[in-house]
């Protein structure tokens, strides 16, 4: 690694007065399971690393506030992956933040992490997506809440300026009763990226979503309004043609770890079986009055 | 710029202190600094799982962990885990009576996250082992007689 200065502020102001002052030059740590292969491939030469664990004031890890849960920007994958809140309201998510990395990775890497890093295949995201994530972030010029979608934008891109810090990451509780599941495709069992990553969520009103990550330059959401994929009458043809619309969306490449056409074939095998468990799911909700998700 | 700081650290239940620079991952600081040269260094980016230690009690790999990051913290590592410098532990005899050790190489990691294991799960079943084992590799494809030896020990525990 070559040398670089450390600081561990003590307030999300003294952090985001430290990122902005040092501006493209400083990087944020939190778990560092991206920034320190970073540093040390050399891809990443910061003057400053900023180390967040030590801020007093960010959101404590994980908290139930009217509606939504909030995680805090150094919550770690296997704390809030056995958190009850989240077990209860966002079991895509919990699914995800299982299989990031290996369990030396989850008890380092975070949910924040996971949105700055913006790999095409984070598996967290597909489910924060569906979850409707509102992103929290303190600038030089305040706080401000983002969503998810409009804040990773491509491959390692983002629309965080230097001085912004995410602090938080806040997911919708839904208001009426919804399945989710989340389900990848990897080449070995345990520390490898996801080759394809599927979030779906089916909602009491019939409508269903997708995220699809690993298939497109950032992860992305699509929906069906028509209720037709949700419906347990619907015809088979005309799931099979929209569930073919949707996909269509997808721009996959060819890379090491799997082909373009694999990746299209896999979409449509994650896609259905995500869907199954979700209509599986959410009767479980209706069932229960609407209380497990 | 890059000033040299004092780290104070419980390294396998003894005070240490140490002068470093930030750029210095705990493994290094470890094995060159503190002569723990258990831990190993391999692939150095998070996925054979060779270098995993405990900070405060937590498996994590320590390729990827600044040495500054864990000031103040509880570090474990594979030398750590015997009861006293003549005797292993119990997970440590089930390795050598099960035959889980080939070239050797991953066996510092396997134990620690083994030990990482059993701490959180006494009573794992064989796919709990693999699991709690899947952040670690071994090139000589050694992995029933590992996961074997880790039964043993929990039973040997209980």
């Amino acid at each position: 690694m070559r040398a670089f200065d450390y600081a561990r502020p003590a307030t999300v102001a003294d952090a985001v007065g430290l990122l902005a002052r040092h501006r493209g030059a400083a990087k944020v740590l939190a778990g560092g399971t991206d920034l320190v292969v970073g540093l040390r491939q050399h891809t990443l030469t910061p003057r400053l690393v900023v180390d967040v664990k030590g801020l007093e004031d960010l959101p404590p890890a994980v908290t139930g506030t009217g509606g939504a849960v909030v995680i805090g920007a150094t919550a770690v994958m296997a704390d809030l992956a056995r958190h009850p809140l989240v077990r209860r309201h966002l079991p895509a998510l919990v699914e995800a933040a299982e299989v990031v990395g290996s369990i030396q990775i989850r008890n380092r890497a975070t949910l924040a992490g996971n949105i700055c890093h913006a790999s095409p295949a984070a598996d967290t995201v597909p489910p924060m997506l569906a979850y409707d994530a509102q992103v929290h972030v303190s600038g030089p010029a305040g706080e401000r809440r983002l969503a998810l979608a409009d804040v990773i934008l491509g491959p390692g891109r983002t629309a965080l300026e230097p001085g912004d810090l995410v602090t938080a990451v806040e997911l919708g509780v839904p208001r009426q009763p919804v399945g989710a599941a989340f389900a990848r495709m990897t080449r070995r069992r345990g520390v490898d990226l996801a080759s394809v990553n599927v979030c779906c969520s089916v909602s009491a009103d019939g409508v269903t979503r997708f995220a699809y990550g690993a298939v497109a330059p950032r992860p992305f959401l699509v929906a069906d309004d028509t209720g037709t994929l949700a419906d347990p009458e619907g015809g088979e043809d005309r799931k099979a043609a929209l569930l073919e619309e949707l996909i269509a969306r997808a721009s996959p490449v060819s890379d090491v770890r799997a082909s373009r056409e694999y990746r299209v074939a896999m979409l449509r095998v994650l896609s259905r079986r995500t869907l199954a468990t979700s209509i599986d799911r959410l009767a479980r909700a209706m069932a229960a009055g609407g209380e497990g998700r | 710029m890059t000033a040299t700081r004092v780290l104070h650290l419980t390294v396998n239940g003894t005070h240490r202190s140490v002068a470093i620079e930030p750029h210095r991952p705990l493994l290094d600081v470890l094995r060159e600094e503190l002569d723990l040269t258990g831990t190993k260094e391999c692939c150095a980016v998070g996925e054979c799982g060779a270098c995993t230690v405990l900070v405060d009690g937590r498996a994590v790999n320590s390729c990827l962990v600044l040495a500054v990051e864990v000031d103040g913290a509880t570090v474990t590592t594979v030398e750590g885990l015997a009861p006293d410098p003549d005797r292993l532990s119990r997970l440590q005899d089930a390795f050598l009576e099960r035959g889980a050790v080939q070239c050797g190489f991953c066996i510092p990691g396997m134990v620690v996250s083994a030990r990482y294991l059993l701490a959180t799960n006494p009573s794992p079943t064989v796919e709990e082992v693999r699991e709690g084992l899947s952040g670690n590799l071994c090139r000589c494809a050694g992995y029933n007689r590992i996961v074997d030896a880790v039964l043993a020990a929990a039973r040997a525990e209980r």
